[in-house]
């Protein structure tokens, strides 16, 4: 019976170390701190147990003692809050580079895509000691990708895409969990991550049956919605033209400016008069429900692709999950 | 024998009149009081079988006991009962119902047939929610998650909603009548610094529930109609946002934490100086904690969203936030301590619970600082470290709050005196059993064992094991309190005006009390918790 009775979970990843550590020392915190409060009470009540005879001492209380007590705590929680806050930053910011791999979730499968082209259900293979970055949506409700040998976990929202990352750090299969309640089979929709020595990762990739890059299929996507007819590789298009636009800043004709990240991409795909480029007319068509997730994810893939570096590698600076 | 016989017979607001009309029309704080009490106990048992279904299905890691279907809808009828129909009316409601014009002094609550009317309301509400249990149920979880609560759920989300709804109404009455009664129904003397600190929790209590139970309610009411008439709020491909059903869910949800737990902290700090025979150490500043625990938890909302798809930087602040209202919480744990320093403490069922309340509320505050904390929230949220967590609060705290209050003022309540023995034993069992019922889950968690799981990996069965069988020695520590209470209002002892000999006006008039509490309008001169002024008690024996 106690073969498998784990009391602590495995750590597979350059995060989960990090996560670890501020555990540990939060642990500590916290017995120390109930080990204090519980021996006092304990301490007070036997000593001062009721007796015959023996009155209570009446003490109206210490401001020296409040103040103690309050600023002391606020100390240590100050530095809880900003060892938290570093070890967050850290998860919520993908480095450049990364490999990225695309997920769409649904009602209770996990759909996921490599940049390579390669299509995967339920399973993750990546390779060991590569970041890999994680661009996420839903087709239905929320859901979150969960991976505890990793400690990332983060919901995935339909209409928009949300972003996880990773360094693993020992080969292994670990539990994929789905971590936010979605509906019958929310405790099915589970499946593992299959980290692989760097070798055997490239014999998976070549031994899966990838028809083309996502960049490749995106593009071919691209030209079959006629969307090459405006969105030209010069200054004569209608439309703006795509290529290097990804990851910098565009000019709005309201005046504003925005990132042109993942969401920024999808939002102009799908509801393109919500935020038009500066000098340009609305007058794209509307390709909300006509496009798949799949199809949007590789129409992304494309026009990252059109920036510079072979892969589109530079990544919003920030914050790709903040709210479009 | 001869004077029990006398007191037996003296009118009170139980004996003044009989029949179910004297009950149902009744405008008598006292006798609501009671009325909620039934009320909310039935519901108590409701969302406590569910509960032992839970735990049973997760016996084994296999989905056996139960279909997924029904499991998911335990879970979420289990915390929509517990929180809504149990948790947030028990305490204001039918000790702060019974106690707050004793408390101050007064004759009734300011607004008796309102008082009636959330009753009703609560009422109405309840029967509503169980309608929609016998129609087939809701399987939202309590949070009513969007878009699945709106358009993907095809339980009976629209029921529930209103329910909720309803109840909401009755709880905000609650809160009115007593923001009102503590400003303008205190006896002459009985000035704030004077107030008991259950008054005090009671006003921020108050404050919570008529501040943020609107917010609920137009939110709930969002979700119906945007189920039945598909309005696109909070959908996306309508340009809607699922985020923001979280925000408004959580501006209500979270204070609501503080709904439950401050009442229960009141409780706790009438409790401690009786038995330790002291005057509350801080008095001040017990009180003032209590408003700003009110004020704080209106602005840590979105701690519950650090991995839902916020910024960055609006975490940041939330964390920080967080971190400020855990502050106000450690004050009262330190005052409790040092309210036993010097005193003369007997161990009494009430003083047991007391103590046991210290215990789990300090462990649910201290991993409240692991949920905080960004980096291991990514990890522990929606996990089972977060269930261990709030129960440690709100079934830790808030009801071992409850259970200490019901022993303490159940002689003045019912008139008679509750088996000491029995009382004492069933304290031990409830605080074993729920250490053991829910310690597992924080390892569970930080294993990884997400949270509203059917079936589980087998590797965590050993400690779900653990939890279930703590599960059922909870039960009987739950069950135990209700035989007992039960049997004593026909077999216990007679009980004094004032068994403990304890400070506060309640305990200056007769047990029970007369239908408008005092003989004549009590004039107070003194501090509260003047326990300096007043004689030890006998101990009270074990024997009945």
């Amino acid at each position: 019976m106690f073969d498998n009775f784990p009391l602590w979970p495995v750590a597979a990843s350059t995060g989960a170390r990090n996560v670890d550590a501020l555990y540990i020392f939060l642990v500590l915190i916290a017995a120390f701190m109930s080990v204090a409060i519980f021996t006092m009470i304990l301490i007070f009540a036997l000593r001062y147990r009721r007796r015959k005879g023996v009155h209570a001492e009446q003490i109206e209380g210490s401001m020296a003692l409040e103040i103690t007590w309050s600023v002391v705590p606020l100390g240590i929680f100050m530095v809880i809050f900003a060892w938290g806050a570093i070890v967050y930053f850290q998860e919520r910011t993908p480095p450049r580079g990364a490999n990225e791999v695309y997920v769409v979730a649904k009602q209770w499968m996990w759909k996921l895509e490599h940049e390579e082209g390669q299509r995967e259900i339920n399973e993750l293979h990546v390779p060991v000691g590569r970041d890999v970055k994680l661009i996420m949506t839903s087709q239905d409700v929320i859901h979150s990708f969960y991976v505890p040998a990793f400690r990332i976990k983060q919901d995935v929202l339909p209409g928009r895409y949300t972003t996880a990352w990773f360094r693993a750090t020992k080969p292994g299969t670990y539990h994929l969990f789905c971590a936010e309640y979605c509906g019958s089979q929310h405790s099915g929709m589970i499946g593992q991550v299959v980290v692989l020595e760097p070798a055997q990762y490239q014999a998976w990739l070549s031994g899966g049956l990838a028809s083309g890059s996502m960049a490749q299929n995106g593009e071919a996507i691209f030209s079959q919605l006629g969307c090459p007819t405006c969105h030209r590789f010069d200054t004569q298009g209608r439309g703006p033209n795509l290529k290097g636009i990804f990851g910098k800043p565009v000019q709005l004709e309201d005046g504003r400016s925005v990132v042109a990240d993942e969401n920024y991409i999808r939002e102009s795909i799908l509801s393109p008069s919500a935020k038009v480029v500066s000098g340009f007319k609305p007058i794209m068509p509307v390709f909300q429900g006509l496009v798949s997730e799949e199809q949007l994810t590789a129409l992304v893939a494309y026009i990252k692709s059109l920036s510079s570096g072979p892969s589109g590698a530079a990544s919003t600076p920030t914050e790709p999950s903040a709210k479009p | 024998m001869a004077t029990a016989a006398v007191t037996a017979e003296r009118e009170n607001y139980l004996n003044k009149e009989y029949g179910i009309r004297s009950w149902l029309l009744t405008t008598d704080h006292k006798r609501i009081a009671l009325l909620y009490l039934a009320s909310i106990t039935f519901f108590f048992f409701i969302g406590g079988f569910f509960a032992l279904l839970i735990r049973l299905e997760l016996l084994t890691p296999a989905g056996d006991l139960v279909q997924a279907d029904t499991y998911n809808k335990l879970f979420s009828m289990h915390g929509q009962v517990m929180i809504f129909f149990f948790l947030i009316p028990s305490i204001p409601a039918v000790l702060g119902n019974f106690l707050v014009p004793l408390m101050i002094g007064a004759k009734d609550l300011a607004f008796p047939r309102i008082n009636l009317l959330s009753w009703y309301l609560y009422i109405t509400a309840g029967l509503v929610y169980l309608h929609c249990i016998v129609m087939g149920g809701v399987d939202t979880g309590w949070t009513f998650y969007t878009p699945f609560s709106t358009a993907f759920s095809n339980t009976k989300v629209i029921e529930a909603g209103i329910a909720i709804f309803i109840a909401g109404f009755s709880s905000i009455l609650t809160g009115l009548n007593f923001v009102v009664t503590i400003h303008r129904m205190r006896a002459p003397g009985m000035t704030w610094s004077r107030l008991p600190l259950f008054i005090w929790a009671h006003y921020a209590t108050s404050i919570i529930q008529l501040l943020g139970t609107p917010v609920l309610a137009i939110t709930l009411l969002l979700v119906v109609f945007e189920r039945a008439f598909h309005l696109g709020i909070f959908d996306p491909t309508r340009g809607g946002d699922p985020l923001l059903f979280q925000h408004l869910f959580w501006f209500y949800s979270h204070p609501a934490v503080y709904i439950m737990i401050l009442p229960s902290m009141g409780v706790v700090t009438e409790i401690i100086p009786c038995f330790a025979r002291k005057r509350v150490f801080g008095y001040s500043a017990v009180a003032l904690s209590s408003i700003a625990i009110a004020v704080f938890g209106f602005l840590v909302w979105a701690h519950h969203m650090f991995v839902a798809g916020i910024s960055l930087y609006s975490a940041m602040i939330f964390s920080i936030l967080s971190y400020m209202v855990a502050i106000p919480s450690a004050i009262k744990v330190f005052n409790w301590t040092a309210t036993l320093y010097k005193g003369s403490i007997s161990f009494s069922t009430p003083m047991l619970y007391a103590f046991g309340f210290i215990g789990l509320f300090t462990m649910g505050g201290l991993t409240g600082l692991f949920l905080a904390a960004l980096g291991i929230d990514v990890h522990v949220t929606d996990t089972y470290f977060v269930v261990a967590h709030f129960h440690y609060i709100m079934v830790g705290g808030a009801v071992m709050g409850y259970l200490g209050g019901m022993h303490f003022w159940w002689p003045k309540i019912s008139g008679r005196m509750y088996p000491e023995g029995w009382g004492r034993l069933a304290a031990l069992i409830v605080f074993l059993g729920f250490n053991l019922t829910f310690f597992p889950q924080f390892v569970l968690g930080y294993l990884g064992m997400p949270r509203r799981y059917w079936q589980y990996p087998p590797e965590f069965q050993v400690l779900n094991v653990l939890s279930t069988a703590g599960s059922t020695i909870l039960a009987v520590g739950y069950v135990l309190p209700m035989v007992y209470f039960l049997w004593s209002m026909r077999y216990g002892k007679i009980a004094p005006d004032n068994p403990w000999n304890a400070a506060g006006l309640e305990w200056k008039t007769t047990s029970p009390p007369p239908t408008f509490n005092f003989e004549e309008e009590p004039v107070v001169t003194w501090e509260a918790y003047n326990y300096d002024q007043l004689p030890e008690p006998q101990e009270v024996s074990l024997e009945r």
